[in-house]
């Protein structure tokens, strides 16, 4: 045990005196593990929260039975399948409004509550009894209980008089629902014995069938693996991930990078401890042990940063995740020992794996070679011609998969394969790129300047590669978000052409409001509208009624159509469908659809395709009259409204003021962009937060790499020194050949970064949304990252150059005394 | 019989807290809380008038309540058989009895069949006021879910008979049906049945002497099986002390045709309380005085990592009776939300026969 003590110390003696190394080792571990565990302890936040919300919203992970027709049916449904031996369990939803917030009312039935249906955090501890017994309890999230300004023990009351048993707080409810026995459930909702859905637990007997006990009253739901939230979020979660594995794989470039710099420079070493005697066994027990300890250590101060970072974007994650699918995400961010365990997993296999090669060399290690401490670049230089190979063989790749594949991971293995063959191609791109320099000139400092350069790029190309890859997801990232906010502006002004949307409570009330508002001049058009939900091919999508007026046919934001497409949908044949729905059904113009309606199925023509970004559903327009003898039943209560420019703020108030309409049923135009513009940018917020932190990553790759290289180069520059140049020419020539190949790197990137860009707006994006974005390019963003990453690399160099202006000259003549 | 009464206790006192919950806990935490108070209901007191069907129906002013069969069977090939059946009602609040969902009551399943090589057991649960379980008098009935026990065509009031019984899970079922053309009998003192020296108490009448036959299905295989049963109807508000702690209870069928029902409560002060019933062959239903009860545990099995008194000896030295029992299956253990042991035994010694043997707290 003390051998291995005095080896162990031995080892370490390096870092000692090298603590540059080891900061570069540890720094590339620390930014490996931070970003991606932090993406990844956003992701498990979001599942949590979906698993709550599954678990309350009687989740379609367990099957159930709902009603044929309506949304609610008789309770003795219930008893007559229970006395027929069905283990069925009632649940009643409905919403309710207290102090003018809508939450979501559940009713359910402890007793009978299936026990494998998950997570109900039912009662979780609290007593049976207490829920179900008089007066009861209302479970609430802490979040729903801050909201609505409660104690628990305090009954509230629902805005339309009902009271609410007393409040206790349930922390594994998910937020804005509230949940109650159902007998209170249907007293506060006002729907006695009735009951909106019955979930099915382990079955118990043999069953008699269904409809033999309740006719075609119920249907039977199967369940689902994933909830609906998960399926909608999937993309913007798979996107967080792609993200934190990338800076994950640019941090194990740099560990990669200062390992084998630190092993081959402790080659010396090694074989001096093999000649004493220390077996080769031994030996790497040793340097493992070394290895696994750094990266426990750095790993846990990797994760400690993952969570900071995560507490960071989780605002606008959880902003973005309810504005775009209305998910709940809670703001406190809860971690699990799986997570630190996991990201410590990922940092020791992501080490061990970056130490390979290194360690393979160690376990070969002859005891009597010579010691060659830069032998291993030579060995990289043979690399080269095998890295060129693979750099085809992956370019290769993206475009297969992208002509073969169709699914959102094949969409990211595209991006990943060109990104890994751009990086892969780098080093031999740049050998020829110095080659070609060094043909071109005859001067001796110029020839030197070339071929040093092209002797200096081994060391520097891992740095290099994750600087190309950090710029070309900027790029790539950048563009699609500049894209999508020039598009989304004058997309926003199209959607939402009428200045004001009414909801009326009732029928009544819209006709009032319409009678009243015929009388105003500043009202230039009356839009009657209407909206149903239905559904396609098992895909949850929305018809629209839209009035024939100039409004839409001027703005609305179609992307293909017949010439006579409004004419068309004025008729009532034809419809327009939005470009999701479109690419889902893989519906062309002039294609037929049908649409099941309660007046029966509904056949209508596709007359044009629209644009219809960010949402997770499908849509169809058509036209307000043909929607409303399709749909009889539904209220006439939408309107929207054109009004003189100046005028709609006192209108709006004066509609407020007589109808006593509040947010939700009176939205002016203004408001709804506003909000609509906050979400996206809240969702960009996120991408632009980790692209900054990739690039950063990159750059301290660049750093560390340097550095380490400085020090070593010394060889290089002494025979130059002692031809007579000046440190200070030095220092300039070193700082020049430094900056001109990341300036070579950084023009590579550009138009990678475009690919990538294009493979984001017209492959991932359709496959994860449905839709895609006109590609735009933006030179003065490029111009920007360009000098960004110039900057970047001027503030590498800083220290290296500066180092090598003051260095005392026997540290030059030192180089001759020890050359070997 | 306490041992129900503790079941029920559990089941009912601690054990709402359990659907879906730390089952252990709840366990753990056994007599604690409202076990103990029984404040808001009604009393069990000595010289009440029994009167059927009314009796056969529940009595919500009361605590807990049970309807519980037990019946020992032979199939054509002389294999034997146990059947349990067991519905318990549970009042979580006093007072005039709700509508809907708003009732207090709750009520528990349980069913189980015992061969010599398997025991199969089920439970359910649910809440009063909708229809989903519960009990009338007259039609006489008893149900939860699918299952049922339900008083057939003309059936006799005092005799509880004939009646017709059914329960199922997956892996087995069973549909009986009992008969007897001899009345029920109260048990204790005249019904009234004490469970300890301090008070607490329980109305309780049998029905020992059915005749049953019917189909018991065990992995889908039924078979034909027919013996006799015994069934118990017990209501109380407070039938065991604090410090009582489990019960070992016998339901006997002596090859005489006499029936004895005995019962030991084991109390953490003091030694274990006894009563039991001797049943003539008249019918007459004597309560034994506890000194006259010797019940010795003989042999322990090892059951869901505790030890139980699976075999006995029982002497009554007054009637006569020295007994061994032995279970057909030592492993009848109610793997349910209120776990115990139930399972027939058979018995020799200076009588021979079948019955039941129920063992809770361990």
């Amino acid at each position: 045990m003390k051998h291995v003590l005095w080896i162990l110390a031995v080892l370490l003696s390096h870092w000692r005196r090298h603590p540059m190394q080891l900061t570069t080792l540890v720094v590339g571990l620390i930014s490996a593990t931070a970003l991606w565990s932090g993406v990844q302890a956003l992701n498990q936040q979001a599942r949590n929260s979906y698993d709550r919300a599954a678990a309350i919203f009687g989740g379609t992970r367990i099957p159930m039975l709902v009603g044929q027709q309506d949304p609610t049916f008789p309770q003795h449904l219930f008893v007559d399948l229970r006395r027929a031996g069905w283990p069925v369990s009632p649940v009643l939803e409905g919403r309710i409004r207290i102090h003018g917030k809508t939450l979501r009312l559940l009713g359910i039935e402890p007793v009978t509550f299936p026990t494998d249906a998950g997570s109900i955090p039912a009662i979780g501890k609290s007593d049976l009894r207490q829920f179900i017994a008089a007066p009861g309890e209302t479970l609430v999230a802490p979040e729903t209980l801050a909201e609505l300004t409660g104690t628990e023990g305090a009954a509230l009351q629902t805005d339309d008089g009902a009271l609410l048993p007393p409040l206790k707080v349930q922390t594994q409810l998910a937020p804005g629902v509230m949940i109650v026995d159902v007998g209170l459930a249907q007293r506060i909702l006002h729907l006695p014995d009735l009951l909106s859905r019955l979930l099915i637990g382990k079955a118990r007997g043999k069953q008699t069938p269904l409809e033999t006990i309740v006719g075609d009253k119920l249907r039977y739901v199967a369940p689902d693996a994933e909830t609906d939230l998960e399926r909608l979020t999937d993309s913007f979660h798979l996107n967080l991930s792609a993200f934190g594995l990338l800076s994950f794989l640019v941090g194990l470039f740099i560990v990669n990078s200062a390992i084998g710099l630190a092993f081959e420079q402790r080659m010396p070493m090694l074989r001096t401890l093999r000649a004493c005697g220390v077996s080769s066994r031994t030996l790497n027990g040793v340097l493992l042990i070394e290895l696994l300890a750094l990266a426990l250590g750095a790993g846990l101060i990797g994760l400690v940063c993952g969570y900071l970072i995560a507490a960071a974007l989780l605002p606008d994650v959880a902003a973005s995740l309810h504005g775009l699918y209305g998910a709940q995400i809670p703001g406190e961010l809860v971690l699990k020992p799986e997570w630190w365990a996991a990201g410590l997993a990922m940092t020791v296999a992501g080490t061990l794996a970056a130490a390979t090669t290194s360690l393979l060399r160690v376990i070969r290690l002859p005891v009597l070679a010579m010691a060659q401490p830069y032998a291993w670049r030579q060995a990289q230089r043979r690399w080269l011609a095998w890295q060129g190979i693979c750099a085809v063989a992956m370019l290769v790749a993206a475009v297969t998969v992208l002509t073969i594949g169709d699914s959102l991971i094949s969409g990211f293995a595209v991006l990943a394969a060109l990104l890994l063959g751009a990086a892969l191609a780098l080093p031999v791109l740049l050998g020829f790129v110095l080659h070609a320099g060094e043909q071109s000139t005859r001067r001796p400092l110029a020839m030197w300047f070339w071929a040093d350069s092209r002797q200096q790029l081994p060391g520097l190309s891992l740095a290099l590669m994750a600087l190309l890859l950090a710029l070309a997801v900027n790029v790539g990232v950048g563009t699609m978000v500049e894209s999508f906010s020039k598009t989304f502006a004058t997309w926003l002004d199209g959607r939402l052409a009428a200045d004001i949307y009414v909801n009326a409570r009732d029928d009544a009330q819209a006709r009032n409001i319409e009678t009243k508002l015929r009388t105003r001049p500043e009202v230039t058009a009356i839009l009657p509208g209407g909206r149903a939900e239905i559904e396609i091919g098992g895909w949850p999508v929305e018809i629209l009624g839209l009035a024939d007026h100039a409004t839409y046919r001027d703005r609305w934001p179609l992307l293909e159509s017949k010439t006579n497409a409004w004419d068309e949908v004025k008729s009532g044949h034809g419809a327009l469908v939005s470009e999701q729905l479109a690419r889902k059904l893989k519906l062309k113009i002039g294609d037929q659809l049908n649409v099941s309606t309660p007046g029966g199925n509904w056949s209508v023509e596709i007359a044009a395709i629209y644009a219809d970004y960010g949402n997770p559903k499908g849509q169809i327009a058509v036209n307000i009259d043909a929607f409303r003898s399709r749909f009889p039943d539904l209220p006439r209560t939408r309107l929207g409204l054109r009004v003189t420019p100046n005028k709609i703020g006192p209108l709006i108030d004066d509609l407020r003021k007589a109808f006593h309409l509040d947010e939700r049923h009176l939205s002016d135009q203004s408001t709804l962009k506003a909000e609509s513009t906050r979400i996206f940018n809240r969702t960009f917020a996120v991408t632009a937060a980790l692209n900054t932190f990739t690039l950063g990553v990159a750059g301290i790759a660049l750093l560390t790499s340097l550095l380490t290289l400085s020090n070593s180069r010394l060889p290089q520059l002494a025979p130059l020194w002692a031809l007579g140049l000046t440190r200070r020419q030095l220092a300039g020539i070193e700082l020049l050949k430094t900056m001109s190949i990341a300036f070579i790197t950084a023009l590579f990137a550009l138009p990678l970064g475009l690919l990538v860009a294009w493979c984001l707006i017209a492959v991932v994006n359709v496959r994860a949304f449905g839709w895609r974005l006109p590609f735009h390019i933006f030179p003065l963003h490029l111009l920007e990252l360009l000098g960004v990453a110039m900057l970047a690399s001027l503030l590498a160099m800083l220290v290296p150059v500066f180092r090598l202006m003051r260095m005392p000259p026997a540290a030059l003549i030192k180089v001759f005394a020890d050359e070997r | 019989m306490s041992a129900r009464a503790k079941i029920s206790r559990r089941a009912f006192a601690t054990g709402f807290a359990l659907l879906g919950f730390d089952r252990r806990l709840s366990l753990a935490q056994g007599f604690a809380g409202l076990g103990n108070d029984a404040s808001g209901f009604a009393a069990v007191t000595s010289g009440r008038r029994f009167t059927f069907p009314a009796d056969h129906g529940p009595h919500p002013d009361y605590r807990i309540e049970w309807w519980y069969l037990t019946a020992n069977l032979n199939d054509a090939d002389g294999k034997a058989y146990g059947v349990q059946w067991t519905l318990f009602r549970q009042a979580m609040q006093p007072g005039p009895q709700l509508e809907g969902w708003a009732n207090q009551q709750i009520w528990m399943g349980h069913a189980a069949v015992t061969r010599a090589d398997t025991h199969r057991t089920s439970e359910t649960f649910g809440r009063g006021g909708v229809g989903q379980a519960g009990a009338e008098a007259d039609p006489f009935r008893a149900w939860i879910d699918s299952w049922e026990m339900r008083g057939l065509d003309r059936m006799s009031a005092i005799n509880v008979a004939p009646l017709q019984i059914n329960a199922s899970d997956v892996d087995f079922s069973y549909a009986l049906r009992l008969d007897t053309d001899r009345p029920l009998v109260l048990q204790g003192d005249g019904g009234y049945s004490r469970k300890s020296e301090r008070g607490q108490a329980s109305y309780y009448y049998s029905q020992p002497y059915f005749k049953v036959d019917g189909t018991i299905t065990i992995d889908d295989k039924p078979v034909r099986a027919s013996g006799q049963a015994w069934m118990d109807r017990e209501w109380s508000s407070q039938p065991l002390a604090s410090d009582q702690i489990g019960w070992d209870w016998f339901s006997l069928h002596l090859g005489t045709g006499e029936k004895m029902m005995l019962f030991r409560l084991r109390q953490t002060q003091g030694k274990p309380y006894f009563a039991g019933n001797w049943i003539g062959l008249d019918g007459q239903s004597v309560a034994l005085p506890p000194a006259a009860i010797d019940m010795t545990p003989m042999a322990m099995t090892e059951v869901a990592d505790r030890k139980l008194p699976t075999s006995w000896r029982i002497v009554i030295p007054d009637r006569g009776v020295r007994i061994e029992t032995v279970p057909l299956n030592p492993q009848s253990w109610m793997g349910t939300s209120f776990s115990y042991w139930e399972g027939p035994v058979r018995f020799t010694g200076t009588h021979r026969g079948v019955g039941y043997l129920e063992m809770t707290g361990y």
